[in-house]
Protein backbone atom coordinates (compact mmCIF):
# COMPACT_ATOMS: atom_id res chain seq x y z
CA UNK A 1 0.00 0.00 0.00
CA UNK A 2 2.71 2.47 0.96
CA UNK A 3 4.06 4.28 -2.06
CA UNK A 4 7.49 4.83 -0.63
CA UNK A 5 9.35 5.11 -3.93
CA UNK A 6 10.70 8.60 -4.66
CA UNK A 7 8.75 8.92 -7.91
CA UNK A 8 5.58 7.93 -6.11
CA UNK A 9 6.14 10.50 -3.38
CA UNK A 10 6.84 13.27 -5.87
CA UNK A 11 3.72 12.35 -7.84
CA UNK A 12 1.57 12.43 -4.71
CA UNK A 13 3.04 15.75 -3.62
CA UNK A 14 2.47 17.40 -6.98
CA UNK A 15 -1.05 15.97 -7.30
CA UNK A 16 -2.08 17.13 -3.83
CA UNK A 17 -0.65 20.60 -4.45
CA UNK A 18 -2.59 20.97 -7.70
CA UNK A 19 -5.78 19.72 -6.04
CA UNK A 20 -5.41 22.16 -3.15
CA UNK A 21 -4.79 25.05 -5.55
CA UNK A 22 -7.85 24.20 -7.65
CA UNK A 23 -10.22 23.89 -4.71
CA UNK A 24 -8.85 26.62 -2.45
CA UNK A 25 -7.85 29.30 -4.93
CA UNK A 26 -11.38 30.65 -5.70
CA UNK A 27 -12.15 31.12 -2.01
CA UNK A 28 -8.81 32.82 -1.29
CA UNK A 29 -9.04 35.01 -4.39
CA UNK A 30 -12.58 36.27 -3.71
CA UNK A 31 -11.59 36.88 -0.08
CA UNK A 32 -8.66 39.04 -1.21
CA UNK A 33 -10.86 40.80 -3.77
CA UNK A 34 -13.31 41.82 -1.07
CA UNK A 35 -10.59 44.03 0.47
CA UNK A 36 -9.76 45.81 -2.78
CA UNK A 37 -11.09 48.94 -4.40
CA UNK A 38 -12.52 48.70 -7.89
CA UNK A 39 -9.36 50.34 -9.29
CA UNK A 40 -7.18 47.70 -7.64
CA UNK A 41 -9.40 44.91 -8.96
CA UNK A 42 -9.31 46.24 -12.52
CA UNK A 43 -5.52 46.50 -12.54
CA UNK A 44 -3.71 44.35 -15.14
CA UNK A 45 -1.70 42.34 -14.27
CA UNK A 46 -3.48 41.49 -10.99
CA UNK A 47 -1.38 41.87 -7.85
CA UNK A 48 -1.34 39.70 -4.77
CA UNK A 49 0.05 42.51 -2.63
CA UNK A 50 -2.18 45.53 -2.19
CA UNK A 51 -3.32 48.11 0.33
CA UNK A 52 -6.40 46.47 1.90
CA UNK A 53 -9.56 48.51 2.36
CA UNK A 54 -12.68 47.89 4.40
CA UNK A 55 -14.76 50.22 2.22
CA UNK A 56 -16.64 47.36 0.56
CA UNK A 57 -17.81 45.95 3.88
CA UNK A 58 -18.66 49.42 5.18
CA UNK A 59 -20.82 50.06 2.14
CA UNK A 60 -22.64 46.74 2.58
CA UNK A 61 -23.19 47.22 6.31
CA UNK A 62 -24.34 50.83 6.03
CA UNK A 63 -26.51 49.94 3.04
CA UNK A 64 -25.23 52.92 1.07
CA UNK A 65 -23.39 52.23 -2.15
CA UNK A 66 -21.70 55.21 -3.79
CA UNK A 67 -21.44 54.72 -7.53
CA UNK A 68 -20.60 57.00 -10.43
CA UNK A 69 -24.33 57.25 -11.10
CA UNK A 70 -25.07 58.39 -7.53
CA UNK A 71 -26.06 56.75 -4.27
CA UNK A 72 -27.58 53.29 -4.39
CA UNK A 73 -29.61 51.80 -1.54
CA UNK A 74 -28.71 48.20 -0.91
CA UNK A 75 -30.36 45.84 1.52
CA UNK A 76 -27.76 43.14 1.77
CA UNK A 77 -27.86 43.14 5.56
CA UNK A 78 -31.57 42.49 5.26
CA UNK A 79 -30.77 39.42 3.12
CA UNK A 80 -28.32 38.21 5.72
CA UNK A 81 -30.94 38.66 8.42
CA UNK A 82 -33.49 36.77 6.30
CA UNK A 83 -31.08 33.88 5.83
CA UNK A 84 -30.62 33.61 9.58
CA UNK A 85 -34.36 33.78 10.30
CA UNK A 86 -35.44 31.40 7.52
CA UNK A 87 -32.77 28.76 8.15
CA UNK A 88 -33.13 28.79 11.95
CA UNK A 89 -36.92 28.63 11.84
CA UNK A 90 -36.83 25.85 9.24
CA UNK A 91 -34.46 23.76 11.35
CA UNK A 92 -36.47 24.30 14.55
CA UNK A 93 -39.68 23.29 12.81
CA UNK A 94 -37.99 20.26 11.23
CA UNK A 95 -36.63 19.16 14.62
CA UNK A 96 -40.05 19.57 16.20
CA UNK A 97 -41.74 17.55 13.45
CA UNK A 98 -38.91 15.16 12.68
CA UNK A 99 -37.49 13.97 16.01
CA UNK A 100 -40.73 12.41 17.35
CA UNK A 101 -41.37 10.83 13.95
CA UNK A 102 -37.81 9.51 13.78
CA UNK A 103 -38.31 7.98 17.21
CA UNK A 104 -41.55 6.35 16.13
CA UNK A 105 -39.95 4.92 12.98
CA UNK A 106 -36.97 3.59 14.94
CA UNK A 107 -38.96 1.98 17.76
CA UNK A 108 -42.19 0.79 16.17
CA UNK A 109 -42.29 -1.07 12.89
CA UNK A 110 -45.47 0.07 11.18
CA UNK A 111 -46.27 0.42 7.53
CA UNK A 112 -47.42 4.02 7.60
CA UNK A 113 -44.11 4.94 9.21
CA UNK A 114 -42.05 3.36 6.46
CA UNK A 115 -44.26 5.00 3.83
CA UNK A 116 -43.75 8.45 5.35
CA UNK A 117 -40.02 7.94 5.75
CA UNK A 118 -39.55 6.82 2.15
CA UNK A 119 -41.93 9.40 0.70
CA UNK A 120 -39.93 12.14 2.40
CA UNK A 121 -36.71 10.59 1.16
CA UNK A 122 -38.01 10.51 -2.40
CA UNK A 123 -39.07 14.19 -2.12
CA UNK A 124 -35.43 14.97 -1.51
CA UNK A 125 -34.71 13.69 -5.03
CA UNK A 126 -37.72 15.03 -6.89
CA UNK A 127 -37.31 18.20 -8.99
CA UNK A 128 -38.00 21.06 -6.56
CA UNK A 129 -39.71 23.17 -9.24
CA UNK A 130 -42.33 20.45 -9.66
CA UNK A 131 -43.59 21.31 -6.18
CA UNK A 132 -42.64 24.99 -6.17
CA UNK A 133 -44.41 26.20 -9.29
CA UNK A 134 -47.91 24.94 -8.38
CA UNK A 135 -47.22 25.93 -4.78
CA UNK A 136 -46.49 29.51 -5.82
CA UNK A 137 -49.98 29.65 -7.37
CA UNK A 138 -51.55 28.13 -4.24
CA UNK A 139 -49.61 30.50 -2.02
CA UNK A 140 -50.94 33.49 -3.95
CA UNK A 141 -54.49 32.34 -3.23
CA UNK A 142 -53.77 31.51 0.41
CA UNK A 143 -51.87 34.75 1.02
CA UNK A 144 -48.76 32.76 1.96
CA UNK A 145 -46.77 34.15 -0.92
CA UNK A 146 -43.80 36.12 0.28
CA UNK A 147 -44.24 35.24 3.95
CA UNK A 148 -41.53 33.79 6.18
CA UNK A 149 -43.87 30.97 7.14
CA UNK A 150 -44.51 29.99 3.53
CA UNK A 151 -40.80 29.73 2.79
CA UNK A 152 -39.97 27.96 6.07
CA UNK A 153 -42.67 25.40 5.30
CA UNK A 154 -41.11 24.59 1.92
CA UNK A 155 -37.65 24.36 3.49
CA UNK A 156 -38.99 21.22 5.21
CA UNK A 157 -38.35 19.53 1.86
CA UNK A 158 -34.63 19.85 2.60
CA UNK A 159 -34.49 19.75 6.38
CA UNK A 160 -37.06 17.09 7.25
CA UNK A 161 -35.69 14.09 5.28
CA UNK A 162 -32.22 14.83 6.59
CA UNK A 163 -33.27 15.09 10.23
CA UNK A 164 -35.67 12.19 10.02
CA UNK A 165 -33.19 9.73 8.55
CA UNK A 166 -30.13 10.75 10.54
CA UNK A 167 -31.91 10.93 13.88
CA UNK A 168 -33.71 7.66 13.14
CA UNK A 169 -30.29 6.03 12.72
CA UNK A 170 -29.20 7.37 16.10
CA UNK A 171 -32.33 6.08 17.82
CA UNK A 172 -31.87 2.68 16.19
CA UNK A 173 -28.33 2.52 17.52
CA UNK A 174 -29.57 2.98 21.10
CA UNK A 175 -30.64 -0.30 22.62
CA UNK A 176 -34.36 -0.21 23.44
CA UNK A 177 -33.61 -2.23 26.60
CA UNK A 178 -32.66 0.90 28.51
CA UNK A 179 -36.01 2.47 27.74
CA UNK A 180 -37.85 -0.78 28.51
CA UNK A 181 -36.24 -0.93 31.91
CA UNK A 182 -37.13 2.70 32.55
CA UNK A 183 -40.71 2.12 31.41
CA UNK A 184 -41.02 -0.97 33.63
CA UNK A 185 -40.06 1.19 36.58
CA UNK A 186 -43.40 2.90 36.08
CA UNK A 187 -42.42 5.83 33.87
CA UNK A 188 -44.56 6.86 30.91
CA UNK A 189 -43.26 6.55 27.34
CA UNK A 190 -43.05 10.34 27.22
CA UNK A 191 -40.60 10.33 30.11
CA UNK A 192 -38.63 7.53 28.46
CA UNK A 193 -38.53 9.56 25.26
CA UNK A 194 -37.53 12.91 26.77
CA UNK A 195 -35.26 11.64 29.59
CA UNK A 196 -33.60 8.64 27.96
CA UNK A 197 -33.87 8.52 24.17
CA UNK A 198 -33.48 12.21 23.26
CA UNK A 199 -30.48 12.88 25.55
CA UNK A 200 -28.74 9.72 24.29
CA UNK A 201 -29.34 10.71 20.66
CA UNK A 202 -28.46 14.33 21.51
CA UNK A 203 -25.20 14.61 19.55
CA UNK A 204 -26.88 13.15 16.48
CA UNK A 205 -29.83 15.49 16.77
CA UNK A 206 -27.51 18.48 17.11
CA UNK A 207 -25.45 17.40 14.12
CA UNK A 208 -28.53 16.84 11.98
CA UNK A 209 -29.79 20.29 12.98
CA UNK A 210 -26.51 21.99 12.09
CA UNK A 211 -26.32 20.25 8.74
CA UNK A 212 -29.86 21.07 7.76
CA UNK A 213 -29.14 24.66 8.73
CA UNK A 214 -26.26 24.68 6.25
CA UNK A 215 -28.38 23.15 3.49
CA UNK A 216 -31.26 25.57 4.09
CA UNK A 217 -28.85 28.50 4.09
CA UNK A 218 -27.35 27.37 0.78
CA UNK A 219 -30.69 26.89 -0.90
CA UNK A 220 -31.43 29.17 -3.79
CA UNK A 221 -34.41 28.08 -5.84
CA UNK A 222 -37.11 28.03 -3.14
CA UNK A 223 -36.74 31.66 -2.20
CA UNK A 224 -36.10 32.70 -5.80
CA UNK A 225 -39.66 31.61 -6.56
CA UNK A 226 -41.50 32.31 -3.32
CA UNK A 227 -39.86 35.46 -1.89
CA UNK A 228 -39.78 39.08 -2.96
CA UNK A 229 -36.87 41.42 -2.21
CA UNK A 230 -37.52 41.99 1.49
CA UNK A 231 -37.79 38.26 2.32
CA UNK A 232 -34.91 37.01 0.18
CA UNK A 233 -31.97 35.17 1.74
CA UNK A 234 -28.36 35.89 0.76
CA UNK A 235 -28.21 33.38 -2.08
CA UNK A 236 -30.96 35.16 -4.01
CA UNK A 237 -29.99 38.58 -2.67
CA UNK A 238 -26.39 38.28 -3.87
CA UNK A 239 -27.56 37.54 -7.41
CA UNK A 240 -29.95 40.49 -7.36
CA UNK A 241 -27.16 42.61 -5.96
CA UNK A 242 -24.90 41.74 -8.90
CA UNK A 243 -27.60 42.87 -11.31
CA UNK A 244 -28.29 46.07 -9.37
CA UNK A 245 -24.77 47.20 -8.58
CA UNK A 246 -23.36 46.36 -12.00
CA UNK A 247 -19.65 46.97 -11.83
CA UNK A 248 -19.07 47.32 -8.07
CA UNK A 249 -16.91 44.21 -8.04
CA UNK A 250 -15.36 44.79 -4.64
CA UNK A 251 -18.76 44.95 -2.98
CA UNK A 252 -19.91 41.85 -4.85
CA UNK A 253 -16.87 39.99 -3.50
CA UNK A 254 -17.56 41.27 0.01
CA UNK A 255 -21.20 40.19 -0.28
CA UNK A 256 -20.03 36.72 -1.35
CA UNK A 257 -17.67 36.51 1.62
CA UNK A 258 -20.43 37.50 4.04
CA UNK A 259 -22.80 34.97 2.46
CA UNK A 260 -20.51 31.96 2.71
CA UNK A 261 -18.67 32.65 5.98
CA UNK A 262 -21.43 31.35 8.32
CA UNK A 263 -21.82 28.03 6.50
CA UNK A 264 -18.09 27.51 6.09
CA UNK A 265 -17.51 28.08 9.80
CA UNK A 266 -20.39 25.79 10.75
CA UNK A 267 -19.09 23.15 8.36
CA UNK A 268 -15.64 23.28 9.95
CA UNK A 269 -17.25 23.00 13.36
CA UNK A 270 -19.46 20.06 12.37
CA UNK A 271 -17.03 18.38 9.99
CA UNK A 272 -17.04 15.14 11.99
CA UNK A 273 -20.70 14.69 11.05
CA UNK A 274 -20.55 15.93 7.48
CA UNK A 275 -20.14 12.53 5.84
CA UNK A 276 -23.16 11.26 7.68
CA UNK A 277 -25.22 14.31 6.78
CA UNK A 278 -24.21 14.33 3.13
CA UNK A 279 -25.16 10.67 2.71
CA UNK A 280 -28.42 11.16 4.68
CA UNK A 281 -27.11 8.83 7.34
CA UNK A 282 -25.96 5.97 5.12
CA UNK A 283 -22.21 6.41 5.62
CA UNK A 284 -20.50 7.15 8.90
CA UNK A 285 -17.32 9.21 8.95
CA UNK B 1 -32.14 -10.19 42.54
CA UNK B 2 -30.85 -8.44 39.44
CA UNK B 3 -31.75 -4.92 38.47
CA UNK B 4 -33.98 -6.03 35.62
CA UNK B 5 -35.84 -8.51 37.79
CA UNK B 6 -36.31 -5.83 40.37
CA UNK B 7 -37.76 -3.52 37.74
CA UNK B 8 -40.00 -6.29 36.51
CA UNK B 9 -41.53 -7.05 39.90
CA UNK B 10 -41.92 -3.35 40.37
CA UNK B 11 -43.81 -3.12 37.10
CA UNK B 12 -46.08 -5.99 38.01
CA UNK B 13 -47.11 -4.10 41.08
CA UNK B 14 -48.28 -1.10 39.04
CA UNK B 15 -51.31 -1.63 36.78
CA UNK B 16 -50.44 -2.21 33.11
CA UNK B 17 -51.02 0.70 30.72
CA UNK B 18 -54.00 0.23 28.38
CA UNK B 19 -52.76 -1.34 25.13
CA UNK B 20 -54.60 0.78 22.51
CA UNK B 21 -52.72 3.93 23.57
CA UNK B 22 -49.42 2.27 22.83
CA UNK B 23 -50.58 1.15 19.40
CA UNK B 24 -51.79 4.64 18.59
CA UNK B 25 -48.59 6.22 19.78
CA UNK B 26 -46.40 5.74 16.67
CA UNK B 27 -49.17 7.22 14.53
CA UNK B 28 -49.52 10.23 16.80
CA UNK B 29 -45.78 10.80 16.78
CA UNK B 30 -45.52 10.67 13.01
CA UNK B 31 -48.68 12.66 12.34
CA UNK B 32 -46.87 16.01 11.83
CA UNK B 33 -44.42 14.45 9.38
CA UNK B 34 -47.36 12.88 7.56
CA UNK B 35 -48.94 16.30 7.33
CA UNK B 36 -45.84 17.69 5.63
CA UNK B 37 -45.93 14.77 3.19
CA UNK B 38 -49.54 15.43 2.28
CA UNK B 39 -48.95 19.18 2.00
CA UNK B 40 -46.18 18.51 -0.49
CA UNK B 41 -48.08 15.84 -2.37
CA UNK B 42 -50.91 18.29 -3.10
CA UNK B 43 -48.84 20.63 -5.33
CA UNK B 44 -47.19 17.56 -6.85
CA UNK B 45 -50.54 16.14 -7.94
CA UNK B 46 -51.56 19.61 -9.10
CA UNK B 47 -48.48 19.75 -11.31
CA UNK B 48 -49.42 16.38 -12.81
CA UNK B 49 -52.89 17.75 -13.59
CA UNK B 50 -51.49 21.00 -15.06
CA UNK B 51 -49.28 18.95 -17.36
CA UNK B 52 -52.45 17.58 -18.99
CA UNK B 53 -53.93 21.02 -19.57
CA UNK B 54 -53.56 23.86 -21.99
CA UNK B 55 -52.87 26.43 -19.29
CA UNK B 56 -51.27 29.80 -19.90
CA UNK B 57 -51.37 32.44 -17.19
CA UNK B 58 -51.75 35.22 -19.78
CA UNK B 59 -54.59 33.45 -21.62
CA UNK B 60 -56.76 32.03 -18.81
CA UNK B 61 -59.89 31.67 -20.98
CA UNK B 62 -58.12 29.11 -23.21
CA UNK B 63 -57.50 26.81 -20.26
CA UNK B 64 -58.69 23.26 -20.80
CA UNK B 65 -57.89 19.58 -20.66
CA UNK B 66 -55.82 18.41 -23.61
CA UNK B 67 -54.72 14.98 -22.39
CA UNK B 68 -51.19 14.17 -23.44
CA UNK B 69 -51.11 17.18 -25.79
CA UNK B 70 -48.19 18.90 -24.07
CA UNK B 71 -46.19 15.69 -24.11
CA UNK B 72 -46.97 14.91 -27.75
CA UNK B 73 -45.87 18.44 -28.71
CA UNK B 74 -42.47 17.76 -27.17
CA UNK B 75 -41.81 14.90 -29.58
CA UNK B 76 -41.61 17.24 -32.55
CA UNK B 77 -40.16 20.19 -30.64
CA UNK B 78 -36.45 20.87 -31.21
CA UNK B 79 -36.35 23.02 -28.05
CA UNK B 80 -37.39 20.00 -25.97
CA UNK B 81 -34.78 17.74 -27.54
CA UNK B 82 -32.16 20.43 -27.00
CA UNK B 83 -33.13 20.52 -23.31
CA UNK B 84 -32.98 16.75 -23.15
CA UNK B 85 -29.57 16.60 -24.83
CA UNK B 86 -28.06 19.44 -22.76
CA UNK B 87 -29.31 17.93 -19.48
CA UNK B 88 -28.00 14.47 -20.26
CA UNK B 89 -24.64 15.82 -21.48
CA UNK B 90 -24.26 18.01 -18.42
CA UNK B 91 -25.16 15.13 -16.09
CA UNK B 92 -22.89 12.54 -17.69
CA UNK B 93 -19.91 14.88 -18.01
CA UNK B 94 -20.11 16.24 -14.46
CA UNK B 95 -20.70 12.88 -12.79
CA UNK B 96 -17.93 11.08 -14.71
CA UNK B 97 -15.41 13.87 -14.05
CA UNK B 98 -16.35 14.15 -10.38
CA UNK B 99 -16.23 10.40 -9.90
CA UNK B 100 -12.76 10.04 -11.44
CA UNK B 101 -11.38 13.08 -9.66
CA UNK B 102 -13.11 12.25 -6.36
CA UNK B 103 -11.86 8.67 -6.41
CA UNK B 104 -8.34 9.84 -7.25
CA UNK B 105 -8.29 12.32 -4.37
CA UNK B 106 -9.78 9.80 -1.94
CA UNK B 107 -7.02 7.32 -2.84
CA UNK B 108 -4.36 10.00 -2.32
CA UNK B 109 -5.77 10.87 1.10
CA UNK B 110 -6.44 7.30 2.14
CA UNK B 111 -3.90 7.01 4.96
CA UNK B 112 -5.40 8.91 7.94
CA UNK B 113 -2.43 11.16 8.66
CA UNK B 114 -2.97 14.57 10.21
CA UNK B 115 -1.99 16.28 6.94
CA UNK B 116 -4.40 14.18 4.88
CA UNK B 117 -7.23 14.87 7.29
CA UNK B 118 -6.52 18.60 7.12
CA UNK B 119 -6.59 18.49 3.32
CA UNK B 120 -9.87 16.57 3.26
CA UNK B 121 -11.46 19.12 5.59
CA UNK B 122 -10.25 22.01 3.44
CA UNK B 123 -11.67 20.36 0.34
CA UNK B 124 -15.09 20.33 1.99
CA UNK B 125 -15.30 24.11 1.84
CA UNK B 126 -16.36 24.32 -1.84
CA UNK B 127 -19.10 21.79 -1.11
CA UNK B 128 -20.39 23.94 1.74
CA UNK B 129 -20.51 27.02 -0.47
CA UNK B 130 -24.00 27.69 -1.83
CA UNK B 131 -23.88 26.59 -5.51
CA UNK B 132 -25.50 29.85 -6.64
CA UNK B 133 -22.83 31.82 -4.77
CA UNK B 134 -20.11 29.54 -6.16
CA UNK B 135 -21.33 30.44 -9.66
CA UNK B 136 -20.98 34.13 -8.76
CA UNK B 137 -17.43 33.54 -7.53
CA UNK B 138 -16.46 31.93 -10.81
CA UNK B 139 -18.26 34.67 -12.70
CA UNK B 140 -15.98 37.21 -11.02
CA UNK B 141 -12.93 35.11 -11.81
CA UNK B 142 -13.85 34.63 -15.46
CA UNK B 143 -14.86 38.23 -16.11
CA UNK B 144 -13.34 39.19 -19.50
CA UNK B 145 -11.94 42.54 -18.31
CA UNK B 146 -10.39 41.70 -14.93
CA UNK B 147 -11.04 38.04 -14.16
CA UNK B 148 -7.96 36.28 -12.88
CA UNK B 149 -8.69 33.16 -14.94
CA UNK B 150 -9.11 35.20 -18.13
CA UNK B 151 -5.75 36.79 -17.32
CA UNK B 152 -4.11 33.42 -16.64
CA UNK B 153 -5.30 31.77 -19.85
CA UNK B 154 -4.13 34.95 -21.62
CA UNK B 155 -0.60 34.23 -20.36
CA UNK B 156 -0.80 30.94 -22.27
CA UNK B 157 -1.67 32.80 -25.45
CA UNK B 158 -5.42 32.11 -25.25
CA UNK B 159 -6.75 35.62 -25.61
CA UNK B 160 -10.42 36.40 -26.03
CA UNK B 161 -11.60 33.27 -24.21
CA UNK B 162 -15.15 34.16 -23.23
CA UNK B 163 -15.95 31.37 -20.72
CA UNK B 164 -19.68 31.21 -19.99
CA UNK B 165 -20.69 33.92 -22.47
CA UNK B 166 -19.47 32.04 -25.52
CA UNK B 167 -21.63 29.13 -26.80
CA UNK B 168 -18.55 27.00 -27.45
CA UNK B 169 -17.16 27.27 -23.91
CA UNK B 170 -20.34 27.83 -21.83
CA UNK B 171 -20.85 24.14 -21.03
CA UNK B 172 -17.19 23.77 -20.12
CA UNK B 173 -17.43 26.71 -17.72
CA UNK B 174 -20.53 25.54 -15.81
CA UNK B 175 -19.14 21.99 -15.69
CA UNK B 176 -15.99 23.47 -14.15
CA UNK B 177 -18.05 25.16 -11.42
CA UNK B 178 -20.05 21.96 -10.82
CA UNK B 179 -16.82 19.95 -10.56
CA UNK B 180 -15.43 22.53 -8.13
CA UNK B 181 -18.48 22.35 -5.88
CA UNK B 182 -19.36 18.65 -6.01
CA UNK B 183 -16.12 16.67 -6.45
CA UNK B 184 -15.57 16.92 -2.67
CA UNK B 185 -18.94 15.19 -2.20
CA UNK B 186 -17.75 12.06 -4.01
CA UNK B 187 -14.32 12.37 -2.42
CA UNK B 188 -15.60 12.48 1.15
CA UNK B 189 -17.97 9.52 0.70
CA UNK B 190 -15.36 7.37 -1.01
CA UNK B 191 -12.74 8.34 1.56
CA UNK B 192 -15.04 7.21 4.36
CA UNK B 193 -15.66 4.01 2.38
CA UNK B 194 -11.97 3.37 1.75
CA UNK B 195 -11.09 3.85 5.39
CA UNK B 196 -13.81 1.46 6.52
CA UNK B 197 -12.60 -1.43 4.33
CA UNK B 198 -11.18 -4.43 6.21
CA UNK B 199 -7.37 -4.56 6.20
CA UNK B 200 -6.80 -8.30 5.81
CA UNK B 201 -7.17 -8.61 2.00
CA UNK B 202 -4.70 -5.78 1.49
CA UNK B 203 -2.21 -7.21 4.00
CA UNK B 204 -2.45 -10.62 2.37
CA UNK B 205 -1.91 -9.09 -1.08
CA UNK B 206 1.12 -7.17 0.18
CA UNK B 207 2.61 -10.35 1.69
CA UNK B 208 2.17 -12.19 -1.59
CA UNK B 209 3.74 -9.33 -3.52
CA UNK B 210 0.64 -8.79 -5.68
CA UNK B 211 1.14 -5.85 -8.08
CA UNK B 212 -0.56 -2.57 -7.14
CA UNK B 213 -2.76 -2.45 -10.24
CA UNK B 214 -4.12 -5.91 -9.45
CA UNK B 215 -4.86 -4.88 -5.87
CA UNK B 216 -6.67 -1.77 -7.12
CA UNK B 217 -8.85 -3.46 -9.77
CA UNK B 218 -9.49 -6.77 -8.01
CA UNK B 219 -9.68 -5.76 -4.35
CA UNK B 220 -10.10 -2.02 -3.80
CA UNK B 221 -12.64 -1.26 -6.55
CA UNK B 222 -14.96 -4.23 -5.93
CA UNK B 223 -14.99 -3.60 -2.19
CA UNK B 224 -15.59 0.08 -2.72
CA UNK B 225 -18.34 -0.52 -5.29
CA UNK B 226 -21.34 0.06 -2.98
CA UNK B 227 -19.93 3.46 -2.00
CA UNK B 228 -19.13 4.36 -5.60
CA UNK B 229 -22.62 3.39 -6.75
CA UNK B 230 -24.39 5.30 -3.99
CA UNK B 231 -22.24 8.42 -4.40
CA UNK B 232 -22.65 8.41 -8.20
CA UNK B 233 -26.41 7.92 -8.08
CA UNK B 234 -26.67 10.70 -5.53
CA UNK B 235 -24.79 13.01 -7.87
CA UNK B 236 -26.69 11.81 -10.96
CA UNK B 237 -29.96 12.69 -9.26
CA UNK B 238 -28.78 16.15 -8.27
CA UNK B 239 -26.91 16.87 -11.48
CA UNK B 240 -29.79 16.15 -13.85
CA UNK B 241 -31.80 18.67 -11.85
CA UNK B 242 -29.06 21.29 -11.72
CA UNK B 243 -30.56 24.76 -11.54
CA UNK B 244 -28.60 27.05 -9.20
CA UNK B 245 -25.22 27.06 -10.94
CA UNK B 246 -26.60 27.38 -14.46
CA UNK B 247 -29.24 29.95 -13.58
CA UNK B 248 -26.82 32.12 -11.61
CA UNK B 249 -24.16 31.85 -14.31
CA UNK B 250 -26.07 32.30 -17.59
CA UNK B 251 -29.83 31.71 -17.05
CA UNK B 252 -29.59 28.90 -19.60
CA UNK B 253 -27.79 30.96 -22.22
CA UNK B 254 -26.03 31.96 -24.34
CA UNK B 255 -29.05 31.29 -26.56
CA UNK B 256 -30.32 27.88 -25.47
CA UNK B 257 -26.87 26.39 -24.99
CA UNK B 258 -27.36 25.52 -21.30
CA UNK B 259 -31.12 25.08 -21.26
CA UNK B 260 -31.36 22.17 -18.82
CA UNK B 261 -34.73 20.82 -17.64
CA UNK B 262 -35.34 22.95 -14.60
CA UNK B 263 -34.05 26.19 -16.14
CA UNK B 264 -36.24 25.60 -19.18
CA UNK B 265 -39.26 24.84 -16.96
CA UNK B 266 -38.59 27.97 -14.90
CA UNK B 267 -38.50 30.15 -18.01
CA UNK B 268 -41.59 28.47 -19.50
CA UNK B 269 -43.42 29.33 -16.31
CA UNK B 270 -42.22 32.84 -15.56
CA UNK B 271 -41.23 34.20 -18.96
CA UNK B 272 -43.74 32.52 -21.27
CA UNK B 273 -46.32 31.92 -18.49
CA UNK B 274 -47.02 28.52 -20.04
CA UNK B 275 -47.91 26.53 -16.93
CA UNK B 276 -49.04 23.39 -18.78
CA UNK B 277 -45.85 23.06 -20.78
CA UNK B 278 -43.66 23.82 -17.79
CA UNK B 279 -45.44 21.17 -15.72
CA UNK B 280 -45.15 18.57 -18.49
CA UNK B 281 -41.43 19.25 -18.76
CA UNK B 282 -41.03 18.76 -15.01
CA UNK B 283 -43.10 15.58 -15.05
CA UNK B 284 -40.69 14.10 -17.60
CA UNK B 285 -37.78 15.10 -15.40
CA UNK B 286 -39.56 13.59 -12.42
CA UNK B 287 -40.04 10.31 -14.30
CA UNK B 288 -36.30 10.14 -14.98
CA UNK B 289 -35.34 11.00 -11.39
CA UNK B 290 -37.92 8.61 -10.00
CA UNK B 291 -36.42 5.65 -11.85
CA UNK B 292 -32.94 6.71 -10.72
CA UNK B 293 -34.00 7.30 -7.13
CA UNK B 294 -35.58 3.84 -6.86
CA UNK B 295 -32.25 2.31 -7.83
CA UNK B 296 -30.51 4.74 -5.51
CA UNK B 297 -32.65 3.94 -2.47
CA UNK B 298 -31.95 0.20 -2.80
CA UNK B 299 -28.19 0.79 -2.75
CA UNK B 300 -28.47 3.48 -0.12
CA UNK B 301 -30.38 1.16 2.22
CA UNK B 302 -27.70 -1.48 1.86
CA UNK B 303 -24.98 1.00 2.86
CA UNK B 304 -27.14 2.29 5.69
CA UNK B 305 -27.60 -1.23 7.07
CA UNK B 306 -23.82 -1.68 6.94
CA UNK B 307 -23.18 1.61 8.78
CA UNK B 308 -25.61 0.66 11.52
CA UNK B 309 -24.10 -2.77 11.91
CA UNK B 310 -27.07 -4.94 10.96
CA UNK B 311 -26.13 -6.44 7.60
Amino acid sequence: MEHSSLAGRIFRGVALTLILIFFMFPIVWIFLMSFQTNEQILRIPPRILFEPTLANYEALISGQLRTAAGNLQISFMRNLFNSVVLSSAAVLLALLLGVPAAYAFARFKFRLGESIAFTLLSFRFAPPLLVLLPLSLYYQELGLNDTYFGIVWVYQLIALPLILWIVRGYFEDISPDIEHAYRLAGHSWREAFTRIAVPLAGPGIAAAGLLSFIFCWNNFVFALILASADKQPVTVGALAFVTASGIQYGQIAAAIVLSVTPTLLLALYAQRYLVEGLSLGAVKG
Amino acid sequence: MSMVQLLQTNAQATPAKPRPRVRLLPYLLSLPALLVCVAILVPFVTAAVYSLQRYRLNLPHLRGFIGAGNYIDFLSDPAFWNTFRVSITYTVVTVVLELLLGLGIALLLRRPTRFHNAVSIMLLLPLMTAPAIAALMWKLMTNPSFGILSYLVGLFGVTDFKWASDPSSALFTVVLVDVWVYTPFIMILLLAGLRSLPRQPFEAAALDGVPASFVFFRITLPMLAPYIITASLFRLLDSIQQFDIIYAMTQGGPGDRLMVFQVQAYLEFFQYTNVGRSAALLMILWLITNILSNIFIKNWLRLRARAHGHT
